[in-house]
């Protein structure tokens, strides 16, 4: 019998074309998703005089400079922003792209509508400018962010380089908590194994907290992969799998469907396989949780204080910490419920679907907003559904903003940011110095947890407050 | 692009850990395709949101200016992929990057713009940081081919750096024509794909 292999093996394996001496692999890339910045490798085909290779794998949405404050073009203030947004429709055209600009009821954040359209499948390797690409692993494929040298080599050959990274199986098991989400799980995953725990490895999510997830909740985990220092991250597909994808625009269909979950059911995990690392986590024992600092492995309960730096011996991190609650203007001790927030984000490729949403509304209802709090939807998708269930009304009555999709304060691209020292709870994934604008202090959590935050003006238990309703 | 042989250049210490691309390349400054990379390095550490260098900040220290070798700590350019950080690095001037650890897309962009990144253990570049901190303006030689580099102090390194990697920088090679040598091997897999997985081809 062939030896027992990880799915990550499987999957590259089949897209591996040949392996070097010196163990470089090229692989051939299944899907390749675009957004505006690769405006700038459609203008280097053009000037180099190179075809677009696939234009038939090629996917591209409008999302990191789009505004949120309007659905045309003419809402982007930016003009080099404009320019590169209205590029796009024409880009596309003129390569023979797919491609949700604005106006296209599609378009939104990258990683919300692959999966969505049924792009995200199980068993392709799919690559994307942007690091947060390994959210697509969540319905069994393998994805991963790559830099604009490798994109435009992408476009030119459908291939990419790349050395085989190491396997680690991080096992979640037992089942969560009342008010604990996939992003306290996550959250608490990165703070276990620190933000370069799995440096240069796949991460596989396993276990029988990660089996009961919904598809929108394991996109909210391997979305964070990278924040624990992952090349990928991925779930097995299994049953919640394919009943995500059935009939979605660019799943297959009639015959095509019953190969491709014949073939899907072969991904998994062989018993027996061997990962380089393995973690087991007991989901049991998480809380809602909240990043404190300026790196996503500052995470700690939110019933937790502000740490003490004293305590850390090794000097290098004592100086890390030190710097950290000094941007973040906090104080050793301090509980994290003490904590007053000036302004709240609610969206991103890590929370801006409609569970999220969902949850979100569920603590806003009837409640009022005590600082400024936007609420971005994913994508023009999960706009409209959230409409038609009413829940823009739920926060546009809780006195919250309700924008168009698109990246918007997770990255601030656009010019959706803070003022310096402000403190925000953002549902995003990096709350690194200045990534929310200068001198804005990030702190991660859940999307429930970030409508408590905005309802009570401070870090709160999202558990206290859906117990009392 | 520019090959990579041996360097000897002025080193400067970055003693920050875990830093992220967003520091190296704040994400305001990445919708100008054609910004002035070399000042946009390390823009919000080095300069004050008034636009005057902070005096504390190694590069803006007189011997540091020149540096072409950076030391860095763990986990150096982690987060974002944008590959602005390796070329904000390199339009500084810098040819080659030590540190514990790095960040994954940063590692794999970087050979692709010429710039030599490279791990080292923790305890050695605690030191040659502190023997940078130490002596201002101390130079340290790199020889790709040998995989050596020597020290503030003039003590010898070996370092790893995988094949491909040292090939493409050896020879400032261009990525693209050396895959396109595969070509047969590329089209025999589109071919398979179109068999095993033909609702994906357009
Ligand atoms: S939402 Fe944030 S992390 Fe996700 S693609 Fe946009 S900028 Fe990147």
């Amino acid at each position: 019998m062939a030896e027992p292999r990880t799915m990550f093996e499987k999957i590259w394996d089949r897209a591996c074309i040949l392996t070097r001496d010196d163990g470089q692999s090229l692989l051939y890339v299944d899907r390749h998703l675009a957004h505006e910045g690769s405006g700038r490798g459609f203008a280097r085909l053009r000037a180099e005089g190179r075809k677009l290779r696939r234009p038939d794998l090629t996917f591209g949405t409008a999302d990191h400079y789009v505004s949120t404050r309007g659905p045309k073009l003419d809402d982007i203030a930016d003009p080099e922003m404009r320019e590169r947004v209205a590029n796009c429709g024409p880009n596309a055209e003129e390569f023979g792209v797919t491609f949700f600009t604005l106006g296209d009821p599609r378009r939104g954040i990258v990683h919300v509508v692959g999966p969505e359209q049924g792009l995200t499948q199980p068993g392709l390797l799919i690559v994307c400018g942007d690091s947060h690409t390994s959210t697509h692993g969540a319905l069994g494929a393998f994805a991963f962010g790559i830099g604009s040298t490798e994109h435009y080599h992408v476009m030119a050959t459908q291939c990419l380089w790349q050395r085989k990274p190491k396997t680690m199986r991080i096992n979640v098991e037992g089942e969560r908590g009342f008010g604990v989400t996939a992003k306290d799980v996550i959250l608490h995953i990165i703070g276990e194994i620190g933000a370069q725990g799995a440096t240069g490895h796949v991460i596989e999510y396993a276990g029988s907290a990660i089996r009961g997830m919904s598809i929108e909740e394991r996109l909210t985990v391997c979305n964070m992969s990278i924040e624990a220092g992952g090349r990928a991250g991925m779930i097995a597909p299994d049953e919640t799998t394919f009943a995500y994808l059935k009939g979605k625009p660019f799943a297959p269909h009639g015959d095509d469907w019953k190969t491709a979950v014949a073939l899907w059911k072969t991904l998994p995990t062989d018993a027996g396989a061997v990962f380089d690392r393995e973690v087991t986590i007991d989901a049991t024992g998480i809380a809602p949780t909240v990043t404190w600092g300026t790196s996503p492995e500052n995470a700690l309960p939110v019933t937790a204080a502000v740490p003490d730096p004293s305590a850390e011996s090794d000097a290098g991190k004592r100086t890390a910490l030190e710097n950290a609650i000094d941007y973040m203007g906090l104080k050793p001790g301090t509980p994290l419920t003490d904590l007053s927030v000036d302004g709240v984000f609610i969206g991103s490729c890590t929370n801006g679907r409609l569970s999220d949403l969902r949850a979100a509304a569920a603590v806003a209802k009837g409640r009022k907003a005590k600082t400024q709090t936007i609420v971005v939807p994913g994508s023009g998708q999960v706009k409209a559904q959230a409409e038609a269930e009413g829940l823009d009304k739920v926060f546009t009555e809780a006195g919250m903003e309700w924008r168009e999709a698109g990246c918007s304060m997770c990255c601030g691209f656009n010019g959706d940011i803070g003022k310096p020292q402000q403190r925000w709870a953002s549902t995003s994934n990096r709350n690194f110095v200045g990534r929310q604008g200068p001198g804005v202090r990030t702190h991660l959590m859940s999307a429930a947890m970030a409508a408590a935050a905005a309802v009570t003006g401070k870090f709160t238990d999202v558990r206290d407050l859906e117990e009392n309703t | 692009m520019e090959a990579f042989t041996t360097l000897t250049a002025v080193a400067a210490p970055f003693d920050r850990l875990n830093t992220d691309t967003d520091q190296i390349t704040p994400g305001r400054f990445l919708k100008n395709w054609d910004a002035d990379w070399a000042k946009v390095l390390f823009h919000d550490l080095r300069f004050t949101a008034k636009g005057k260098e902070r005096r504390d900040f190694v590069l803006n220290q007189a011997p540091f200016r020149e540096a072409k070798i950076l030391v860095g700590n763990t986990n150096f350019a982690c987060g974002s992929s944008r590959e602005s950080a390796v070329h904000a690095l390199v339009a500084y001037g810098f040819r080659a990057v030590i540190a514990p650890s790095f960040g994954d897309i940063f590692f794999g962009n970087s050979s692709k713009n010429g710039l030599l990144a490279f791990t080292q253990d923790a305890a050695i570049c605690a030191k040659l940081r502190e023997q940078l901190h130490a002596d201002p303006g101390a130079t340290m030689s790199i020889e790709l081919e040998a995989q050596r580099f020597t020290g503030p102090d003039g003590s010898s390194y070996s370092f790893e750096i995988d094949g491909f990697r040292k090939h493409v920088l050896l020879n400032g090679l261009d990525d693209i024509e050396l895959t396109m040598q595969y070509e047969d091997q590329i089209a025999k897999h589109e071919a398979g794909l179109k068999q095993e997985i033909p609702w994906i081809v357009g």
